[in-house]
């Protein structure tokens, strides 16, 4: 079986990485060229979604090189080169694509050694693609660690503030979960005797023989670690301000917009997928996690004063929603989950972009300094203006049906946390709103006169955005039900 | 009494022997050569091509089982995968030595001529069934070696001669010790005899209880573990990594190694490969192992030259292999094989390059390898994928040979070795990454320039090109491996 279009999507940002790296000269050259290859990846993306088939919940697209036990890539491991796409995995694709796309525009301004930053900027979005599409869970693994070196450099070369103290954070935190993961990869394979994923999502908790030396929890928790560092989860989240803050904008966008996502999407297909029982005993303790993210998040919220710090903050809040979801252990919750992650993506994806454009004309993020900008920034003012009220879970704004989604699901299952989390959400929508208030209204100051508004290849990069946030708030049905199918492929009944 | 010497019985098949003694001729061809040739590039070439000879001539073993020479020496795929790896790793020394062989007009064909016998010696180590022969062997590699380690002249290197001589001398006293209780054990040299002997020693009762044996085990691993550098036979290691002229440090570290692991395939799987007794001694190595890998990434954190923090990292890097040891299936064989390979080439690649930007800058520092990412491109970027896969991250040979380690070792059971592994590698990630931040984020002090040779080009392009292929295609080497080490349990 090989299909070719999934492979064609993780490569071809790869490839043009390389040919940037070894062929094109000029920066102009360079950005086109990313920027091209983005865009096609993205439409290839599109008509993965038009081609996958929504009645069906196994993986489909399949690339498949070589065969389990007869002829696999890694002999000796039993490992073979293997992708597809199922409804949980499609989606996040699109979204990685998509936010790929926005972050190559996002850095047009960019002047420091600009073909460098693009070669690691596409490496790391084909990492992050090909970690959504494996269905190998050696290979899985792999492109895993491939994000790593390149989101290193991204943020060490071309961030700010202490910028190499961050980038060395994420990177020793990243490493040693998935230092973890390797580990309780090896011990399920041991236990499985497989790294075929479907085939392990399939025979679940049933199909693992317990080894003799540990039990199914340890290499639960050991795969859990990982997640949980990158989603990030209380109290594994504290490289994630340092990072978020000091990285450029693009990489911030990459970071809070699809790399904490793998966290979740690992939960969900590894976790929840291969260990439901486990899973549902821990279930309470991942709850408890969930409201301490939330309401954690969102009170340290209150006390940043630098607005990109601010806004990473919040994403530790909303992350929380996901791990409630997961929590909930049934298919709306988990479902929500999901959905959750993509609109997350889309609306700090957005919400980062547009600090950044804040920050390169009015050249502070302080938010005590900040203020009146909204006549001096029309359009800015207004795309932060939805962003925010997306993000505080306006309804028609996608951030609202995620929210709804999680809570519904996870009512039934776990009544306390989901209260205490709900109250969370009024603490958002406390500091988004003072947040917006503070920065682009009140007097207009005179120190910003000289202000430009978003040029328009800024506007070329928000608009997807914005028109996805909306797109998912009005008619929530078009993610909802994929999604849906994913989770049945992953938590039948 | 001294009766005529039966040929029939020695059997001596010079084909067995072929590899070595080709080498040893071509050795010596470059030593005299040296006092006829004005280009002393001529040196090399001839060494080069020797070691290609070798290297078909063993080719053409590969599949063979023999003895002959009395069973002293052994022809397997063990010994056959043992003596391509060191032929390997001795052609690319040798290209990537004739930058360096400037800073010492004369004795140009001493150089060379030492590395091949190192290499014969090496070679001989993975190929003998008999301890006096296996004594030899690791004689005539060590002395080979410790005379190249002072070949600058200068104090540090001299410094390092002498350190590597007297404490491999205390060592190699000890092991020899131990193969003196293993005879007096057993009434035998040959590993095949000694082997039969222990087993019926062993049923009776557990190792502890036969304390010749106990002894003789552990004497044995004070030689070994000085050849592999594990703690806590490593103290020689740092001083004379950092004096050494460094294609000989690269050497050392690889090939010194590899050849002490080979050993202790051989004779521990042989001699001590009884259930009972093996479940005591791999605890041994793993507890070695573990500290090893945590005392060597520990102390080379602190380092600031960069061939004394490599020379930290091979002291855990052979922590790692041993995890693979400590494993007692093919698999765990096999894996401590492919480690070996994939570890050569990384670290060959490390080595040389730091020979080039050594070259350009002139100093070991890591400091002085500023900006390196800018002005040397091509260097920067096969030290920076060397130090990325000794970390062991994907998509590189470090990855893989890591990955199939710990894979054996979770297998065997023993999860808490692998989980102090990778917990090590996190640490090592950490000074590992300094070259290449200080190369691609550090501004360049002084502008500089100096290409590196073509021999010393494709000797990089080589290394580069293994760490890469490994950490993508791993599947024919572990096939290689996995029947080299067929005949450990057969």
């Amino acid at each position: 079986m090989f299909d070719g279009l999934l492979t064609a999507i993780v490569f071809l940002p790869a490839l043009a990485a390389v040919a940037i790296a070894l062929v094109l000269r000029g920066d102009r050259t360079v950005r086109l060229v990313a920027a091209g290859a983005m865009a096609v990846d993205f439409l290839l993306t599109v008509l993965a979604w038009l081609r996958f088939d929504p009645s069906v919940s196994a993986p489909q697209l399949v690339d498949k090189l070589g065969q389990y036990d007869t002829a696999p890539w890694v002999p000796g491991l039993n490992a073979t080169y293997y992708l597809g796409v199922d409804g949980l995995s499609l989606p996040l694709l699109v979204l990685t694509a998509l936010l790929g796309m926005c972050a190559v525009l996002a850095s047009w301004h960019v002047t420091l050694r600009v073909r460098e930053y693009h070669v690691l900027l596409l490496v790391l979005t084909a990492g992050v693609q090909g970690v959504f599409v494996s269905l190998d869970l050696f290979l899985f693994f792999l492109f895993w660690e491939v994000e790593l070196v390149p989101m290193y450099f991204l943020i060490s070369i071309w961030g700010s503030g202490r910028k190499e103290y961050s980038a060395m954070k994420f990177l020793i935190y990243t490493v040693f979960g998935s230092a973890l993961m390797l580990v309780g990869i090896l011990l399920l394979r041991l236990s499985a005797g497989t790294f075929d994923m479907p085939a392990l999502i399939e025979q679940g908790q049933a199909g693992l023989i317990e080894p003799a030396f540990l039990s199914l929890q340890a290499i639960f928790f050991l795969l859990f670690f990982a997640f949980a560092v990158k989603l990030p989860v209380w109290p594994l989240h504290t490289w994630l301000p340092d990072a978020h803050t000091d990285a450029p904008t693009a990489v911030s966008i990459m970071l809070a917009g699809i790399l904490l996502k793998m966290g979740g999407y690992g939960m969900l297909r590894l976790n929840v997928g291969i260990f439901p029982d486990v899973a549902q005993d821990v279930a309470p303790l991942l709850a408890a996690f969930a409201v301490i993210n939330v309401i954690y998040g969102a009170l340290i919220v209150f006390r940043q004063t630098d607005l990109k710090r601010l806004v990473a903050y919040s994403s530790v809040s909303h992350m929380g929603l996901v791990l409630l979801g997961v929590a909930s252990m049934q298919s709306l919750g988990l479902s929500g989950a999901a959905l959750q992650m993509f609109s997350h993506g889309i609306i700090t994806g957005l919400l980062f972009l547009l600090v950044g454009l804040l920050y390169d004309n009015a050249h502070t993020r302080h938010i005590p300094d900040l203020g009146g900008l909204a006549s001096k920034m029309p359009v800015v003012a207004v795309v932060f203006l939805l962003a925010g009220l997306a993000s505080l879970g306006l309804p028609l704004l996608s951030g609202f049906v995620a929210e709804l989604i999680v809570f519904l699901g996870s009512y039934s299952a776990q009544p306390l946390a989901t209260v205490l989390v709900a109250f969370g959400i009024v603490l958002t929508a406390g500091y988004i709103l003072w947040t917006l208030e503070r920065t682009l209204f009140g007097p207009e100051l005179p120190r910003f006169a000289e202000v430009r508004d978003a040029k328009p290849v800024d506007v070329l990069a928000m608009l997807p955005l914005v028109a996805a946030i909306v797109l998912v708030g009005v008619y929530p049905a078009l993610l909802a039900d994929i999604f849906k199918l994913g989770i049945a492929g992953i938590l039948p009944g | 009494m001294v009766s005529m010497i039966d040929l029939d019985l020695i059997n001596p098949n010079l084909l067995h022997l072929a590899p070595e003694l080709s080498l040893f001729i071509a050795a010596f061809a470059v030593i005299v050569l040296d006092l006829v040739a004005r280009d002393k590039r001529l040196l090399a070439w001839v060494s080069g091509a020797g070691l290609a000879i070798a290297a078909t001539l063993a080719l053409g073993l590969w599949g063979e089982r023999a003895t002959s020479f009395a069973d002293a020496l052994i022809v397997d795929e063990l010994s056959v995968f043992f003596k391509l790896l060191f032929l390997g790793i001795t052609f690319l020394v040798v290209l990537a030595s004739q930058d360096y062989v400037r800073k010492f007009e004369r004795f140009q064909g001493e150089y060379y001529g030492l590395i091949l016998f190192a290499c014969v010696g090496m070679m001989l180590v993975a190929s003998v069934g008999e301890l006096v022969s296996l004594y030899i062997a690791l004689e005539l590699q060590a002395f080979s070696l410790i005379a190249l380690a002072g070949f600058l002249k200068d104090a540090r290197s001299a410094e390092s001669s002498v350190k590597f001589l007297l404490l491999s001398a205390i060592s190699t006293a000890v092991m020899l010790y131990g193969m003196a209780l293993l005879l007096g054990a057993t009434g035998s040299t040959y590993l095949t005899d000694i082997a039969g002997r222990t087993r019926e020693a062993f049923a009776a009762g557990r190792l502890a209880d036969n304390a010749p044996l106990l002894l003789a085990l552990v004497f044995l691993l004070v030689g070994f573990g000085f050849k592999i550098a594990t703690i806590p036979f490593q103290m020689w290691v740092p001083d004379v990594y950092e004096g050494a002229p460094t294609p000989i440090t690269a050497y050392l570290s690889v090939a010194s190694k590899a050849a002490g692991f080979a050993v202790l395939l051989r004779v521990f799987y042989a001699v001590f490969g009884e259930d009972t007794v093996a479940t005591d001694w791999r605890m041994l190595v793993a507890v070695l192992a573990i500290v090893s890998m945590t005392v060597g990434n520990v102390a080379a954190i602190a380092q600031q030259n960069i061939k004394r923090m490599l020379a930290y990292s091979t002291i855990a890097h052979a922590g790692y292999i041993m995890v693979g040891l400590a494993t007692l299936t093919q698999l765990g064989q096999g894996s401590v094989l492919f480690y070996l390979v994939a570890y050569s080439f990384t670290n060959l690649g490390a080595f040389f390059a730091i020979i080039a930007i050594a070259n350009r800058t002139g100093s070991d520092e890591i400091d002085d390898f500023a900006g390196m990412g800018r002005q040397a491109p091509f260097l920067a970027f096969v030290l920076g994928v060397s130090l990325v896969s000794l970390i062991g991250l994907p998509p590189t040979a470090g990855f893989m040979g890591k990955l199939y380690v710990f894979n054996a070792a979770v297998q065997d059971g023993l999860w808490w070795l692998v989980l102090a592994g990778v917990l090590n590698s996190v640490l090592s990630a950490y000074y590992y990454l300094r070259p290449i931040r200080v190369m691609y984020l550090g501004e360049p002090k002084a502008a500089t320039s100096s290409l590196p040779s073509l021999p010393m080009r494709a000797a990089l392009a080589i290394s580069l090109g293994g760490v890469i292929l490994l950490g993508i295609l791993p599947g024919g080497l572990i096939d290689l491996a996995a029947s080299a080490v067929r005949i450990l349990t057969a």
